[in-house]
């Protein structure tokens, strides 16, 4: 536990002694709010909720989580660092799970710190509170996921720009799994059960229903799931790999 | 006692690649082996393996009594390790850094502050610890590499070539810290420079190829040199160095005589278990030679590491 802590903790004060942790925020939140405003719509909906603000979290995540997640074991390979990492009495699950929990703490700041348009609804009409807290809560929970697989992919290369474009296309997919253009390249020779299984990976249709304060315990499993399952294969993929 | 390090066995293979080929040794408690050998020779791959990084292909390892494989983490535990190349994390700076490697290594509360002081002072960090590391010099690098693997007071220190890219002056320091902590552990190092071998090991083994070609204490590493006893002399005046040349190959003593155009350095060599100072200081004094040079060679480490590796540099 020492081990996994210790990992947790350099890792996120990394993030603050590099320029790594201001940029994200700041970009995230100007590109967040901008989209809220002028692609959702927020003003002329005239409703008091933030749908228009959370409906765009899944695709900004689409970019700005690789960017974190593609560092995360790429330049452990490429500084060499990671032989360091290795030989500590440090399990590699506890490593894994340090890095990841905190990239995703640092995520979840970045998200926390929107607060401001939350305050803003509440000011001009009185939101369901409770379904904002769920679409927080939601919102985090899919960044854990985008994170989990990017942290995995991370893991079987040096180089981060190829880590961040298969994150970006393995988040993809991910994402719109549910949608006829993933659907359709299966439906037509697939058993209607694998497409129905496809088609439940979708990290959109999980979103979905948590954002309208909807919290199925089957979308957490399903979150909870596809983190455990990511992180696993990274632990087994650096036990593989562990030298390039 | 069981020895520390203990290898058997060791292979690591790398598509077709023999890297480390059937390897075994043991390290007792006190000795600091030198790993010498060509690059490429399966050096640091050997390190990796007995610090944990790699798994061999086939092969054993206990460092302690544990098993590297089957009980990384109480192996893990009494290792310092410093890879090749002293690798950290460049933002941090080597406060940061070595107060990560003291939680890492779960020292306890109560000496972590003390020990960390400690290992400061025996590097000479403290100029330079609330600096990122990577501003600092290749030097200060290797030091704060040295640090994170001796924090913990380990019993088996692993070092993959722990001056390379220092200066001579850092160089001497190093080895000085390295001789004052071998007493109360076992410090294997890998290198290619044979001086560091003569300067600190009690042991060297030589590989190359992955194999060991030779495990031997420096002096009789030396002793293997054909160069062991023999004897080289300079004259003031150069025009008899014929003559003199003649004299000594005649001495029943003498096996050879061999002479350096560039320098004009006469080296002798003896016929088995004859000793060729005294004959040769003799016959100078007879002849009235004046000497600008006359010494007894202890043998070539350089040339012996040659020999031995012989077209093994690839």
């Amino acid at each position: 536990m020492n081990g996994m802590f210790a990992v947790f903790k350099r890792e996120l004060a990394s993030y603050f002694t590099t320029p790594v942790a201001y940029v994200f925020i700041v970009i995230f939140l100007i590109v967040a709010n901008a989209f809220t405003f002028y692609l959702g719509n927020f003003y002329e909906r005239g409703q008091a909720d933030l749908a228009s603000f959370f409906t765009f979290h899944p695709w900004l995540f689409l970019f700005l989580v690789p960017a974190l997640s593609m560092r995360l074991w790429a330049e452990e390979r490429k500084s060499g660092s990671i032989e360091l990492l290795m030989t500590l009495p440090i399990r590699p699950w506890q490593s894994v799970l340090g890095k990841f929990m905190a990239a995703w703490a640092f995520t979840a700041l970045a998200v926390a710190l929107t607060f401001p348009i939350w305050i803003t609804v509440n000011y001009l009409g009185n939101p369901d509170n409770g379904v904002i807290l769920a679409a927080y809560l939601g919102s985090i929970l899919m960044a854990g996921g985008f994170l989990a697989v990017g942290s995995c992919i991370s893991a079987i290369t040096k180089n981060q720009v190829i880590a961040f474009i298969i994150s970006v296309v393995v988040s993809l997919a991910l994402l719109l799994a549910g949608l006829p253009l993933v659907l359709d390249v299966f439906s037509g020779w697939a058993p209607q059960a694998i497409v129905d299984t496809i088609a439940s990976l979708s990290f959109l249709t999980h979103f979905d229903s948590i954002s309208k304060g909807v919290i199925d315990v089957r979308d957490l499993v399903y979150f909870g799931l596809l983190i455990g399952f990511a992180l696993y294969a990274n632990t087994i993929i650096l036990e593989l790999k562990k030298a390039d | 006692m069981s020895a520390m390090i203990d290898c058997q066995g060791l292979t690591k293979q790398y598509g077709t690649l023999l890297a480390v080929d059937d390897l075994s040794f043991k390290v007792e408690p006190g000795e600091v082996l030198g790993f010498l050998g060509p690059n490429g020779a399966g050096k640091t791959t050997t390190m990796r393996i007995v610090a944990g990084f790699l798994s061999p292909t086939a092969g054993k390892v206990r460092v302690c009594g544990y098993d590297v494989e089957a009980e990384p983490i109480e192996a893990k535990r009494r290792i310092g390790y410093l890879p090749e190349g002293a690798p950290s994390y460049p933002e941090m700076t080597p406060r940061e850094f070595l107060g990560f490697i003291a939680d890492a290594r779960g020292l306890p509360a109560a000496t972590r502050r003390q020990r960390l002081e400690e290992v400061y002072g025996m590097l000479h960090l403290e100029r330079v610890l609330d600096q990122s590391i990577e501003t600092l010099s290749k030097g200060y690098r290797r030091r704060v590499g040295l640090a994170q693997a001796i924090l913990h007071d380990p019993d088996v220190l692993l070092l993959d070539e722990p001056t390379d890219g220092l200066d001579p002056n850092q160089k001497h320091e190093v080895r000085q810290l390295i001789g004052g902590m071998a007493k109360s552990k076992i410090i294997v190092i890998s290198t290619h420079l044979l001086e560091e071998v003569d300067a600190v090991c009690t042991r060297a083994v030589v590989i190359a190829r992955g194999k060991i070609l030779a495990d031997d204490t420096p002096a009789g590493l030396q002793a293997r040199s054909r160069f062991h006893n023999a004897v080289s002399l300079r004259l003031t005046d150069p025009t008899h160095i014929r003559a003199a040349k003649a004299e000594i190959a005649a001495l029943p003593e003498v096996e050879s005589v061999e002479l350096d155009e560039r320098t004009g350095r006469l080296t002798a060599f003896p016929a088995a278990n004859r000793v060729l100072l005294p004959p040769i200081s003799r016959l100078a004094e007879q002849h009235g030679w004046a000497l600008d040079e006359l010494h007894l060679e202890t043998g070539r480490l350089d040339e012996v590491f040659r020999t031995i590796t012989g077209g093994a540099s690839a």
